[in-house]
């Protein structure tokens, strides 16, 4: 049987018809909703969903999971707004935010790695007690105030025209697809992450350095969490204890209706971004709605989920048995 | 003929028996050694007991009266470790339960009713994870993430994302009820029986033993012809029931069902306190008496924190590091190390 | 003992490409390689044969860098190398094929190629460069695919010349083939040897190793044999008749005796129990037809990886068959079903007892009371003083050493974990008991009792189907013998016509035997 499309590429160009789906209905239903600002906006609002699915891509694509993306989104924005509070210029507090998001994730790798750990219950580990960390550092929610927080947010803006100012988040989140893009389509290290994704004893066999990559698969995404929790910080202009949580769902969402496969070795950013937009405009429309409860919003993510992965598994299936009975070598020339 | 030994189990109860008393001892300490603190047994202290309206009080007895939603959160997360898996909605699922009882209390629903459809209900949404892991071969943690995101909101949606206050003595009986024969809560005879009826369910039946071969050895317990699939789709209900028995425990405490608050950060908890019981994260050893143990060493942990004012929220914090100490403990490579050490 | 062969040669004219000298690895227990040497010149095709457990394997993944050596040296080309990872293997000019080809089917067949290499540029990888190497890469092996897609959209025999030419890529002095003709068909085969040959002509060092013994024939140039660790000789392929290498390989002398090809159907039989019927699998097992009739004992002879467990797992259910069927006493069991085909009555006893027969942090009692459970329900436990009389019942007839019915099976030697195991299928009261090498790795003592329990069952009326590597155990305890060799039924003994002499002949390939299979 050959399709017209591979079949690989039959969950993305699904993502595809439901973010254009869902637009469309939008469209129907709201006034203004399928305009510019307010779609300008909606990439604005989940920036930090984007950052922060972009490091989990590569996790998953190694085959392993991340669930501490919320707590260490909320712990970057408890921290660095406390650290404003005491003085600290926003830039100093940034960049130490950074910093620790790497380590984090580094120690995350080397548990999974040299302890033969399960990721999920590291990581599990990791989201709890982030989160109560969170709490020892402030009880409650924390406001920042700061003149360069000011000048950024005023004059760090891109005119789109129309009236319509797209923010630094917004390219941020752009500048990290296509940064994330870069690396794992056309560097060692991103080739690497599909081998041991794919096939870690394969990879081990060709010569990748299978540990070194994992760990440093942790690295990156602690350190996407940690932008993307600066950047959720000034945009709420506050650190929260309770923010995001269930973050770490709507980001393995994010990256499994993007297309990436939650075994690992195949996928990809851009399908990634789709992602976020899907349920960037899934939560517009709740919101547009005014009168639903945003319950909707987990229950929706969660059922497009599973809705991907069960996707995901048909056309393994469908892919597996066309491979097994079409051995042949019809494709070769003979031999000289 | 020789009366036959029962079989023989690892005493994996003592490690968490030797936590809870580690914990009181250092909180003992604590109490004496401050300067101007309350001496061993004074009032304030942790050991002090007093009776307040005739009911003993202090933190011993605290330990006893919240204890029990451990307990059978312990109960129903062991048989699903048992086998490979982990379900991490057991705290959403306990605030759907809650949710759905003062629902249907206020609702005007007699008390019977209300507490069926809760456990009910909390089945089905294990059943749910069930098929997903066992039907449809998704990663445990993955599945149950989904009930654990998504299942808040759905608690949240049958209160209408509001605390519901139910006044119902049937219902509040669950939680802090006591009966005039016994200074403990309902709750905790109830876990109690609980942990009673699933020993005997587990080792009077062959259900230990298949769930023990099926994590133990799983394509050996295919060839044998056990139906795997089948007991892992049960051990995810049982865990929801289990879920529903203590979201209706949490939801009696407070006389309402708090769908925001009702069993968070308690799926870790549950994990912990399964895993610090003697049965492996790997499977195959399922340890009922030491998960229930541990499910009191949470417990002790928590008033612990409680009485040192640090807040509920803080206290996973400690929990995430012992757990990661005691998965760390048992990994494979350092199993090595130390059989190499001990062979050397 | 000394194969009755012709001795084995020692080339001298030139210095060898790959030269292994002395090597010893040693695993937990076991001596895995004992002072193996091994030459391999430029412009041959070297096969290294042996059965599983031979070291061949060990061998390999000495020179794929994966075991380090304890004792010995490699040298490539006059220098010394050691390599520690398959990546420094790789670097030196060894580069291995492995069985179950390692690469990753998600990635492009470029990617796959170029891993680890790719061409770069300020540390981007240039694509359009990687394309055209890994198109210039195959076309040496005269393959013509599209390099952007997908290794996994690709049939498993392109997928070998990928593996391949990620090799030649590398530009490997000596490439060490693991079993590349396992799960390839006749033309595939054929592909294949030819671009080995042509690789060979062109000076390449070509290291093969396959169980299949003609293809053995076809391709190599010289043949070295281990056996239990040790080297045991090296001949040139045309000074090696087969049957020689049989011996050599496992060490037992083909009497040249007539060869007795009568037919031996019989008529007046009891009931047939295990009837199979065409049973195959693609790349797995040929379509196989066999009878087993009560208190008959069949025996599956055929060097490792002729398809002997493959076909005990296909009739257990343990796999699903493509095609054809198994009826137990006359009932069809629906392919794939292990419960089905327990209540039907059949059992089976895995090759690898402990990965796939017990569990081993169970005590005997509930190892022994696994499967009878399982067809019981759990709900229908046996009470515990039937219990421990099953198991002591057990224990006590099959002689199972252990302190008491509630230890571990962990901590019971082999031979008495296989008792465990028996014990387990005996308590269901089977009718066909299917055994993959029970007597693997125990001792003689529990050997003799596994083979005297063998003969009371059949007595009993059971009907047996043995799988062993020791074809002595064959000859005492089977009145016929179906013999398997590349995965195919190539030849059946019965009566007194089973030799040990006799089945070698037919693995050889050397008499064609009455009941063969086309």
């Amino acid at each position: 049987m050959r399709l017209p499309v591979s079949p690989r590429q039959i969950p993305i160009a699904v993502a595809g018809l439901i973010l254009a789906g869902l637009i469309g209905l939008g469209a129907v239903r709201f006034e203004h909703f399928a305009s510019f600002p307010n779609l300008a906006n909606l990439l604005g609002d989940y920036a930090y969903v984007g950052i922060a699915s972009v490091g989990a891509t590569f996790v998953i694509l190694s085959g392993g999971i991340d669930l501490s993306v919320g707590s260490l989104v909320a712990f970057t924005s408890v921290l660095t707004a406390d650290l404003i509070r005491h003085g600290w210029h926003p830039l100093a507090a940034s960049a130490l935010c950074l910093v620790l998001g790497a380590a984090f994730g580094r120690v995350t790798g080397w548990l999974v790695r040299f302890f033969a750990l399960p990721a999920f219950i590291v990581t599990l580990a990791g989201m709890f007690g982030l989160r109560a960390a969170c709490f020892l550092i402030a009880g409650e929610s924390v406001s920042i105030e700061h003149p360069f927080l000011r000048w950024v947010s005023s004059s760090l803006e891109l005119d789109a025209g129309a009236g319509v100012a797209i923010p630094l988040r917004s390219l941020l989140l752009l500048a990290v697809v296509v940064v994330g893009f870069i690396l794992a389509r056309s560097t060692r290290f991103g080739r690497n992450v599909y081998a041991v994704g794919g096939n870690e004893r394969a990879a081990q066999m060709m010569g990748v350095p299978v540990g070194a990559t994992t760990i440093w698969v942790y690295t990156l995404a602690g350190f996407c969490s940690a932008l993307a929790g600066l950047v959720f910080t000034f945009y709420k202009q506050a650190g929260d204890p309770t923010s995001a949580v269930g973050l770490e769902l709507s980001v393995v969402a994010s990256v499994v209706i993007g297309g990436t496969l939650l075994s690992g070795g195949v996928g990809s950013i851009p399908g990634t971004l789709l992602g976020v937009l899907i349920l960037g405009v899934i939560r517009l429309l709740i919101d547009f709605e005014g009168n639903l409860n945003s319950a909707w919003t987990s229950i929706a993510i969660g059922s497009l989920l599973l809705g991907f992965i069960g996707l995901q598994k048909l056309i393994g299936e469908i892919g597996l048995r066309s491979t097994q009975t079409g051995g042949s070598l019809d494709r070769a020339p003979p031999t000289p | 003929m020789m009366v036959p030994s029962p079989p023989a189990r690892r005493p994996a109860a003592l490690w968490p028996a030797l936590g809870i008393a580690l914990l009181i001892i250092i909180n003992a300490l604590f109490d004496l050694l401050a300067p101007g603190g309350p001496g061993l047994v004074g009032p304030g202290a942790f050991l002090h007991v007093s009776l307040r309206d005739g009911v003993p009080a202090g933190a011993l007895i605290d330990i006893l009266n919240y204890g029990a939603t451990f307990v059978i959160l312990a109960l129903g997360m062991t048989p699903v470790i048992a086998t490979r898996g982990v379900d991490l909605s057991v705290g959403s699922i306990m605030a759907i339960s809650g949710a759905v009882a003062a629902t249907m209390s206020v609702g005007g629903r007699p008390a019977a009713e209300s507490i069926a459809l809760a456990v009910g209900i909390a089945a089905l949404c294990g059943l749910w994870n069930g098929v997903l892991v066992s039907v449809l071969r998704l990663q445990p943690f993955v599945a149950t993430l989904v009930l654990m995101v998504a299942g808040r909101g759905v608690a949240q949606m049958i209160t209408d994302s509001q605390i519901t206050t139910f006044h119902d003595a049937t219902l509040e009986y669950i939680g802090l009820g006591r009966p005039s024969w016994l200074p403990l809560p309902f709750s905790f005879i109830l876990a109690g029986a609980l942990l009673g009826v699933t020993i005997v369910a587990v080792r009077k039946t062959a259900l230990g033993l298949l769930l023990e071969a099926v994590g133990g050895n799983p394509e050996a317990a295919r060839l044998a012809g056990v139906r795997a699939r089948l007991l892992i789709v049960g051990t995810y209900v049982w865990c929801g029931a289990c879920a529903g028995v203590a979201g209706l425990i949490a939801a009696a405490n407070i006389k309402a069902a708090d769908p925001f608050h009702a069993g968070r950060n308690l799926e870790l908890a549950a994990i912990f306190a399964v895993v610090v019981g003697g049965t492996p994260l790997t499977g195959g050893r399922l340890n009922l008496v030491g998960a229930a143990v541990g499910g009191l060493l949470m417990q002790c942990l928590t008033t612990t924190m409680y009485t040192r004012n640090i807040g509920a929220d803080v206290a996973p914090l400690p929990q995430a590091l012992v757990i990661l100490a005691v998965c760390i403990a048992g990994a494979a490579p350092v199993r090595a190390m130390r059989a190499q050490k001990a062979a050397r | 003992m000394s194969p009755s062969i012709s001795s084995p040669i020692e080339r001298v004219e030139s210095t060898p490409t790959l030269s292994v000298r002395g090597v010893v690895v040693d695993f937990p227990g076991v001596r895995a390689l004992d002072r193996v040497d091994f030459d391999a010149h430029t412009g041959e095709i070297h096969a290294l044969m042996g059965e599983n457990g031979a070291g061949k394997s060990t061998l390999i993944n000495v020179l794929s860098g994966l075991y380090p050596p304890r004792e010995g040296t490699i040298h490539l080309d006059g220098r010394e190398i050691r390599p520690r990872t398959p990546r420094e293997a790789q670097a030196v000019g060894l580069s291995t094929v492995h069985q179950e080809i390692d690469l990753v089917p998600a990635m492009s067949v470029a990617d796959n190629i170029c891993l680890g290499r790719h061409p770069t540029r300020t540390g981007l990888i240039r694509q359009g460069a990687t394309r055209r190497r890994a198109e210039a890469a195959l076309a040496s092996l005269g393959m013509y695919v599209d390099v952007s897609g997908s290794l996994g959209d690709h049939p498993i025999a392109v997928q070998q010349m990928v593996a391949i030419a990620r090799a030649m890529d590398i530009d490997a002095r000596v490439l060490i083939l693991d079993e590349p003709t396992s799960s390839l068909d006749a033309t595939e085969t054929d592909h294949l040897f030819r671009v080995l040959q042509h690789l060979r002509d062109q000076g390449l060092c070509i290291v093969f190793v396959s169980h299949f013994l003609d293809q053995v024939y076809r391709l190599a140039d010289r043949i070295t044999v281990l056996r239990n660790g040790m080297k045991v000789g090296v001949w040139e392929v045309a000074a090696l008749p087969k049957p020689a290498l049989i011996e050599a390989m496992t060490g037992r002398t083909i009497e040249r005796e007539p060869q007795n090809t009568a037919s031996g159907s019989t008529d007046a039989a009891p009931e047939a129990l295990l009837e199979v019927d065409g049973l195959g699998r693609r790349a797995v097992l040929a379509p196989t037809s066999l009878t087993v009739r009560a208190g008959e004992s069949l025996g599956l002879a055929g060097l490792r990886g002729s398809g002997r467990t493959e076909l005990a797992r296909l009739i257990f259910g343990a796999d699903a068959a493509d095609e054809g069927q198994v009826r137990v006493g006359g009932a069809r069991i629906p392919a794939g079903s292990v419960r089905d085909a327990i209540a039907r009555g059949l059992a089976f006893t895995p090759e690898d007892r402990k990965a796939e027969g017990l569990v081993l942090d169970l005590s005997v009692r509930e190892n022994i009371l696994l499967a009878m459970q399982a067809r019981r329900g759990a709900l229908r436990p046996l009470r515990p003083p039937q219990q421990m009389q099953l198991a002591d019942h057990y224990i006590r007839s099959l002689n199972i050493r252990t302190p008491d019915a509630e230890t571990p099976v962990r901590n019971l030697s082999g031979g008495n974990q296989q008792k465990v195991l028996l014990a387990r299928w005996l308590a269901v009261q089977p009718r066909v008991l299917i055994l993959d090498e029970p007597t693997r790795g125990i001792d003689v003592g529990a050997r003799a009792e596994i083979e005297s329990l063998i003969a009371r069952l059949r007595a009993e009326g059971l009907a047996i189907v043995l799988i062993s590597s020791e074809l002595d155990e064959i000859v005492r305890t089977c009145g016929r013998v179906l013999i398997l060799r590349d995965r195919r039924t190539v030849g059946e003994l019965e009566g007194t016509r089973i030799t040990e002499s006799a089945i070698l002949a037919v693995i050889a390939g050397a008499g064609t035997v009455a009941g063969s299979h086309e």
